[in-house]
């Protein structure tokens, strides 16, 4: 007895007195990792503390890594960006021996994007689905099809989000193609400009489009799969939707930069965001699925992220987003402009 | 007068020039310098990526017809927003410089800068707030106007109009009133006695000698307002495009300073090209 309370009481030393370290997280605002209660508990439990910066897209993070070398600790790379910070140097090697979730990340996202030569580069963390989501009040019978955003019935009443990469792959499944390897650009392009007349307005974030929905402006809009949990669990009339046509999957992992000095409380940090007691009470906040398959199991049946994402029927027709690169994300960028333009 | 200058004037004169110009050099030139630096280059110049020099973020100006488009729309959308403010400003102008007096004038004047205290971005939320559907104006049209009122203005063109009017009608009332204080009243009555007509005096008398503070009033709309983002993006929904919100698109979303620099120099030597095509017109109105 003497000797475990003697123990704790070192470890809890070493923890909190030791080597107490501020660490500064990379993320997206309202993204998980700057839930008060989570980093007070980290805090307790390890004695580092968490501040946050903030970024609104994947671009700004990649230049605030590159221009604020030192700054960071841990930071959120969606799978699609995370090759590009490895080769630019901006991220470095994760050592997950000592962690003690990691054993439990499914096998597929370990093979996956995040994992490069063997070297992880990327915790696999938080998945979804980039899909839409429907008014209940608008409809009878959820639709099943992504060709409802064409039905004249709802004209003037849906929205995408003013985003080009996401707009050309809704417009690659509406026509019926992979979204990693669009072949005919021209018939997304005719597809989205006949889409246009439809659109009440563009939604550029959560909240936007939360403020759209409690309006009453919209019966229709692509979404997200986690936001769409957190907006229904705000009372929002709101049901998220997987057509058969399929849709676009993302995968977001927690990285070190290799620019990092407190790596190894980096690390305890994002173990500390994996672990499953974590997830499970976001999850009831509304989160989107996790990566770690003990704590999807974990959760309870009539979650949305076990119900929904949790269905082999729906798994079998999403597809998971490859990696885009610069000359292929200006073209699309040309192609969404100009369709913008011509309002 | 000003060649002439002594030593110790011309000493108190850069005294006093000094600050001004030094301001004017540290928040002005020095910025605009570095950005026309950024719009030769190939990428922004933090990072490890290599940097030449190039002059491709301009010709991608002419590459597609989407940046001329934009402009054009956002050069009409400069007219529009001046023609009406200029409609609106100017009659409550002349009211207020030659009209009212005494403590009305002063509470007059203090709605119309009313717009100046608070902040823009709450302005055109609250804009949204009354124009959306079921939104404060539909309501309250409901309430005196038989029937179903629906008049979907939110999102639309007219919605960014309006928005835009309101927050930049203060600039041409001042000025105009500015002009039309300095009229001396006895000109007005003289013209009165010897038999001109109220339409006469107004565009005889009263029009060319407010034109400088008019046209300067219309000066300081247009050019902001073609290079408009905020509005646009807020109260347009799917016609809020413009030149303005690609060039933010290409600061803060896509990271491409270089183009975005290259696209507001471009909008800087259209904006300078306008006035510059009609300073025959505003000098003649400045004499």
């Amino acid at each position: 007895m003497t000797k475990r309370l003697l123990l704790t009481s070192l470890l809890a030393l070493t923890a909190g007195g030791a080597m107490a370290d501020e660490i500064r997280v990379l993320n997206w605002q309202g993204y998980g990792t700057d839930l008060d209660w989570a980093t007070e508990a980290f805090t307790e439990a390890t004695g580092h503390s968490v501040v946050h910066e903030y970024f609104t897209s994947e671009q700004e993070m990649l230049t605030k890594l590159r221009t604020n070398p030192g700054a960071y600790d841990v930071v959120l790379i969606n799978a699609a960006f995370t090759r590009q910070a490895k080769d630019e140097g901006l991220i470095g090697p994760i050592d997950t021996s000592g962690m003690k979730n990691f054993d439990t990340v499914s096998e597929s996202f370990k093979e996956g994007e995040l994992v490069i030569d063997g070297d992880v580069y990327g915790v696999p963390w938080t998945w979804g689905l980039t899909s839409f989501a429907i008014n209940t009040n608008a409809f009878e019978d959820a639709p099943d099809t992504i060709q409802v955003f064409w039905d004249p019935a709802h004209e003037g009443r849906v929205s995408i989000r003013d985003d080009a990469l996401e707009a050309v792959q809704f417009g690659a499944l509406a026509t019926g193609q992979d979204v990693n390897e669009i072949t005919d650009l021209d018939v997304v392009e005719a597809k989205l400009a006949e889409l246009m007349p439809q659109i009440r307005t563009f939604w550029s974030s959560e909240n936007d489009w939360n403020q759209f929905m409690a309006a009453g402006e919209l019966d229709v809009a692509t979404y997200w799969s986690g936001s769409a949990a957190r907006s229904a669990d705000m009372g929002l009339p709101v049901q998220f939707v997987v057509p058969k046509e399929g849709a676009v999957a993302w995968l977001d992992g927690l990285s070190v930069p290799d620019s990092s000095t407190k790596k190894e409380a980096a690390v305890a940090f994002i173990d500390w965001m994996i672990d499953p007691e974590f997830y499970v009470k976001w999850d009831a906040e509304g989160a989107p699925a996790s990566a770690n398959a003990a704590a999807a199991e974990a959760l309870p049946d009539d979650s949305f992220n076990k119900q929904v994402l949790g269905d082999p029927e729906v798994v079998m027709r999403i597809q998971f987003q490859d990696p885009v690169d610069d000359a292929t994300r200006e073209k699309y960028l040309a192609l969404w402009q100009g369709l913008k333009a011509r309002q | 007068m000003a060649g002439t200058l002594n030593a110790g004037e011309g000493r108190r004169a850069a005294g006093l020039l000094a600050p001004a110009y030094l301001w004017l050099t540290l928040a002005v030139f020095m910025p605009l310098s570095a950005m026309l630096f950024f719009s030769f280059l190939t990428a922004p110049p933090f990072g490890n990526e290599p940097v030449a020099a190039t002059l491709a973020n301009y010709f991608a100006f002419f590459e597609t017809g989407t940046y001329g488009r934009l402009l054009w729309k956002s050069v009409k959308l400069g007219l529009w927003v001046t023609g009406l403010c200029i409609l609106i400003g100017y009659p409550c102008a002349l009211v207020l410089a030659k009209q009212i007096r005494g403590r009305a004038r002063e509470a007059l004047f203090l709605l119309v800068i009313l717009p100046f205290w608070s902040n823009s971005l709450v302005r055109i939320f609250s804009w949204a707030i009354v124009l959306r559907g079921n939104g404060v104006l539909e309501r309250a049209l409901d309430l005196v106007w038989p029937g179903d009122v629906r008049l979907g203005l939110m999102f639309t063109p007219a919605a960014v109009v309006i928005g835009l009017v309101h927050s930049y009608l203060p600039y041409v009332i001042l000025t105009s009133y500015l002009a039309l204080q300095a009229i001396d009243d006895d000109i007005i009555a003289a013209a009165r006695s010897l038999g001109a007509g109220r339409l006469t005096i107004l565009r005889r008398l009263v029009l060319p000698l407010s034109l400088s503070g008019l046209l300067a009033g219309a000066v300081l709309i247009f050019v902001p307002v073609v290079g408009s983002f905020m509005e646009p993006r807020i109260l347009g929904g799917r016609f809020g495009t413009y030149y303005g919100t690609v060039v933010e698109d290409q600061f803060v979303a896509v990271f491409n300073w270089p183009l975005g620099a290259a696209l507001s120099f471009i909008l800087l030597a259209v904006v300078l090209l306008i006035l510059a095509l009609s300073s025959p017109i505003l000098r003649k109105g400045l004499q």
